[in-house]
């Protein structure tokens, strides 16, 4: 029971952050139908941005994590602005394509200047480094301080989308572009605020896994993206709350399927899970599914 | 009409021997030394993974990123059987076996996965090649693990290079040109009205798949032969990429488009290693030019014909047709 | 027997009732009219007999050489190689392909090589691939798409893709063929033509046709037997002249009276 517990504890951390990076993507596909393989590299650059605030210039974590969503922000809407904005209106695959260069670009680029060695997050200290007992399971700052992190911006989110004319918007656009546009939307601004929130969000990811797990390298964004993105098909892509609820499901499986000596399969039974809501259910756990009128 | 398909076929009997014949002349008298060696298995290698690629993803257009997973599998099926009878008609043996088990798993994956649709289909692709990279780290015993399978004789030479590349692309070039590449192709251009004409998407779709798969099983298979060691994380997603990368640069649905784009691109990427730190970076940017440049790849999906002439008149067609 | 026997036909989606207890039946050779205002769950009947949709509950009994055929049941293209085709409202050509090639491809269900013989040009494959390119020149040459047989479907005229499409529901060698509003988009010079053309193939390739149009001069010039179609029922089923003096047809039509009609 409390090995349990404490499975759930660090299910709810890494599944917090598989869900921040997940809503990104989620956001991206249901505004331009793109599967974003750049994003999860944002989220890597968010960790970097993190670690030399924190190493280079001693800055503390809540400066550091606006300081990570800011640069992120720019380079997501930078990517939007460059990259994919001219593919608008070419094919699926090759707006695809473009995203896997950038996304080469970005890992690359990052290890050219920072080289490919791993680095350690500096330790935490005070008060980021106290944990505390409830009954024998062991809850760190840092997990609270995800959780919290986490909780804080996907309120302001969904209130960011449902309250405000720029959320309106962005829910007209991904409904139908050319219908959005005849009624005096700006698609192009929406489009690139939708990769600007979705980049902060990766950002704050970015800097609280260097937090939580220490180590960062140019290649980290890799696996945690496929599993994000994974997450986002699971709750039904284009979703936000789907991108939520599956970020945590998915990082819970993973964390139980590790805890209970199963560790090298983790992957596997993630992959195993997403095929099989797949087969059932293709559009998610929380998608309707559409049929193409004949 | 059947005098000119001969003569045709005479000329591309012709082509190819007289290919065959110049690399063989390069490698004896030591031209192609044996790093540009390297390159040339690794061009023959990415041509069949291409080529066999664009069939599913090309002609029949069912988004997979998936096929380094059947890669590995081929590669693990000869490797095993070379490392354990290391003579040349195991090596062949070991060759078929590769394309027969990465059918049979093209098979039992395709069947449930192929009804899905676009980006679910890829995704689940994705997934299923990162689940058999999984059972290979897994597999201590038959595949070693993550340090995986090394000192793998070596029984690839130019000409069984040759015939292996060669019979694949043709075997491909075949099926596409036939009634059954065509009823994978309708499937392709629109999946209702390909359905309501009588052909049996699900099959077709698998048919394509299984024939794919089973390619890419003898890449994997020549890879393992020529490069003696091979490991799990060889045949991961970014493998994958780099294939559809080349499809896409050649052109969805133009076999010599990915033949050609298989060729340039390992140039590029030989050229490249001169500036190795930045190697990766240059390749990501000149991709995504292309894309924004020529997001319909080099051919489109034309093929090259032999005749010169003809192809150059083709180009001259196809400009006027865009003003 | 007729050909086609549809017995209490219905279809829901979701909570909505699209088709409702259909009743239908055709003759062999029969040229029969399906008419009804927008919406009325016309084209939804086609997509329940060519199998694109799955129904709820009724039967669709396809009567051929002696033995019926539960349609209902059937995947797309078993039903069509049942014998049963058809033409798309939104014309659904394979746009990026050759003329040829389009008639080409609803012909594989006719094809006399397997998969082996295609993989590696085995003599059969040669003979069956002429014979091919054969029959669908003929087709094409009825249609007078002959010396377009090299140009892709889009490239078309509309009224080219109308016919092209007629050509390749054909190759598949139907016995009842389903044409979903043909005359579309048409002028009335190429309605005329079509409506003989229709007419022709009907006599040449001996089919039974069930048509989908709202051109009524068209159905009532060429069918012998209309079935009137209104909120997924079948309101009325006659000849012509039945359905053209026929009351609750010209209500459905015109509504009951202006105030309250289409609400």
């Amino acid at each position: 029971m409390e090995q349990f517990l404490q499975q759930v504890i660090n299910g709810i951390s890494l599944g917090s952050i598989y869900a921040l990076i997940a809503l990104g993507y989620t956001m991206v596909y249901g505004i331009i139908k793109l599967i974003n393989f750049a994003h999860c590299d944002v989220y890597m650059i968010g960790a970097y941005v993190g670690y030399f605030c924190m190493r280079n210039f001693n800055m503390g974590f809540l400066p550091s994590l606006l300081m990570a969503m800011v640069v992120c922000t720019t380079v997501g809407v930078l990517i939007e602005k460059i990259a994919y904005k001219p593919l608008r209106n070419a094919t699926r695959i090759a707006a695809l394509i473009t995203a896997i260069g950038v996304s080469l670009f970005l890992e690359y680029g990052t290890m050219f200047f920072v080289k490919a060695t791993v680095r350690t997050y500096p330790p935490m200290t005070g008060f980021m480094a106290k944990s505390f007992k409830v009954g024998n399971t062991v809850i760190t700052m840092q997990q609270v301080i995800i959780a919290a992190v986490t909780v804080i911006l996907m309120v302001l989110l969904q209130f960011i989308v449902k309250k405000t004319r720029i959320g309106k918007a962005m829910r007209a656009v991904s409904q139908d572009k050319d219908a959005a546009e005849l009624m005096g939307i700006n698609v192009d601004a929406t489009i690139s605020f939708t990769f600007a929130i979705g980049s902060a969000l990766a950002g704050a990811a970015g800097i609280l896994v260097g937090v939580y797990y220490n180590s960062i390298n140019p290649l980290m964004g890799i696996l945690p993206g496929l599993k994000a993105f994974v997450a986002a098909v699971f709750g039904g892509i284009g979703l936000i709350p789907g991108a939520m609820i599956g970020g945590y499901i998915i990082g819970a499986t993973e964390v139980f399927v590790a805890g209970y000596g199963r560790s090298m399969y983790k992957d596997a039974v993630v992959f195993a899970i997403l095929i099989l809501i797949l087969l059932v259910k293709p559009s998610g756990l929380l998608g309707r599914d559409k049929k193409e009128k004949v | 009409m059947a005098r000119l398909l001969k003569t045709n076929w005479v000329k591309k009997s012709l082509a190819l021997i007289l290919t065959y014949a110049v690399i063989q002349l390069l490698i004896s008298t030591n031209i192609l030394g044996g790093y540009y060696q390297d390159t040339l298995v690794t061009i023959c290698i990415n041509i069949i993974l291409a080529v066999s690629l664009n069939l599913i993803t090309g002609f029949t257009g069912q988004f997979s990123l998936g096929h380094a997973g059947f890669m590995s599998i081929g590669a693990y099926t000869c490797a095993i059987v070379v490392l354990r009878y290391q003579t040349l008609p195991s090596f062949i043996l070991g060759v078929f076996l590769a394309a027969l088990t990465a059918a049979i798993v093209g098979f039992l994956v395709g069947l449930p996965t192929l009804r899905l649709r676009g980006d679910y289909l890829a995704i689940a692709t994705l997934g299923m090649a990162e689940i058999i990279k999984n059972v290979f780290l897994n597999l201590d015993k038959i595949t070693n693990g993550a340090a995986g399978l090394s000192g793998i004789p070596q029984f690839i030479n130019w000409f069984w290079l040759f015939v292996f590349t060669a019979g694949t692309v043709l075997l491909i070039l075949n099926f596409v040109n036939s009634s059954h590449g065509r009823a994978c192709i309708s499937i392709r251009e629109d999946e209702i009205a390909a359905e309501a004409m009588g052909v049996n998407t699900t099959k077709y779709k698998v048919i394509a798949f299984i024939i794919g798969a089973a390619c890419a099983g003898v890449a994997g298979a020549i890879y393992a032969s020529y490069f003696y060691f091979i490991q799990p994380t060889l045949f991961g997603f970014l493998k994958s990429i780099d294939i559809l990368v080349i499809v896409v640069f050649g052109g969805l649905g133009s076999i010599s488009g990915s033949v050609i784009a298989a060729v340039v691109l390992a140039l590029i990427s030989t050229y490249l290693q001169a500036f190795s730190e930045i190697r990766m970076v240059l390749y990501a940017v000149l991709l995504v030019v292309i894309m924004i440049f020529r997001p319909q790849g080099l051919m489109g999906s034309k093929e090259v014909s032999l005749a010169v002439l003809g192809k150059l008149g083709g180009l001259f067609r196809d400009r006027k047709e865009r003003v | 027997m007729p050909i086609l026997a549809v017995n209490r036909l219905t279809k829901y989606f979701g909570g909505l009732t699209a088709v409702y207890n259909v009743n239908m039946e055709l003759e062999e050779h029969e040229l029969v009219g399906l008419i009804g205002p927008n919406g009325a769950g016309k084209t939804t009947i086609f997509n329940l007999l060519t199998g694109i949709h799955e129904p709820s509950s009724g039967t669709i009994t396809l009567a051929r050489d002696g033995k019926s055929i539960a349609l209902q049941k059937l995947k797309p293209h078993e039903i069509c190689n049942a014998g049963v085709t058809r033409t798309f409202q939104n014309i659904r050509l394979f746009k990026d392909l050759t003329v040829l090639d389009n008639v080409r491809i609803a012909m594989h269900k006719n094809i006399g090589y397997g998969l082996v013989s295609g993989l590696f040009r085995l003599p059969l494959f040669g003979r069956e691939e002429k014979a091919i390119l054969e029959k669908s020149a003929e087709l094409l040459n009825i249609f007078n798409l002959l010396d377009k047989k090299d140009e892709l479907a889009k490239n078309l005229s509309y009224g080219d893709q109308r016919r092209l499409e007629i050509a390749r529901a054909l190759a598949t060698k139907p016995v009842l063929l389903l044409l979903d509003e043909p005359a579309a988009g048409m002028n009335p010079v190429e309605t005329t033509q079509l409506a003989e053309l229709i007419c022709w193939i009907r006599e040449y390739f001996k089919l039974t046709i069930l048509l989908i149009e709202h051109d009524m001069s068209l159905v009532m010039k060429i069918c012998e037997r209309i079935y009137v179609l209104n909120y997924g029922l079948v309101i009325a089923h006659g000849t012509p002249d039945e359905i053209r003096t026929n009351k609750q047809v010209i209500e459905a039509y015109l509504g009951e009276d202006v105030g309250n009609g289409n609400a």
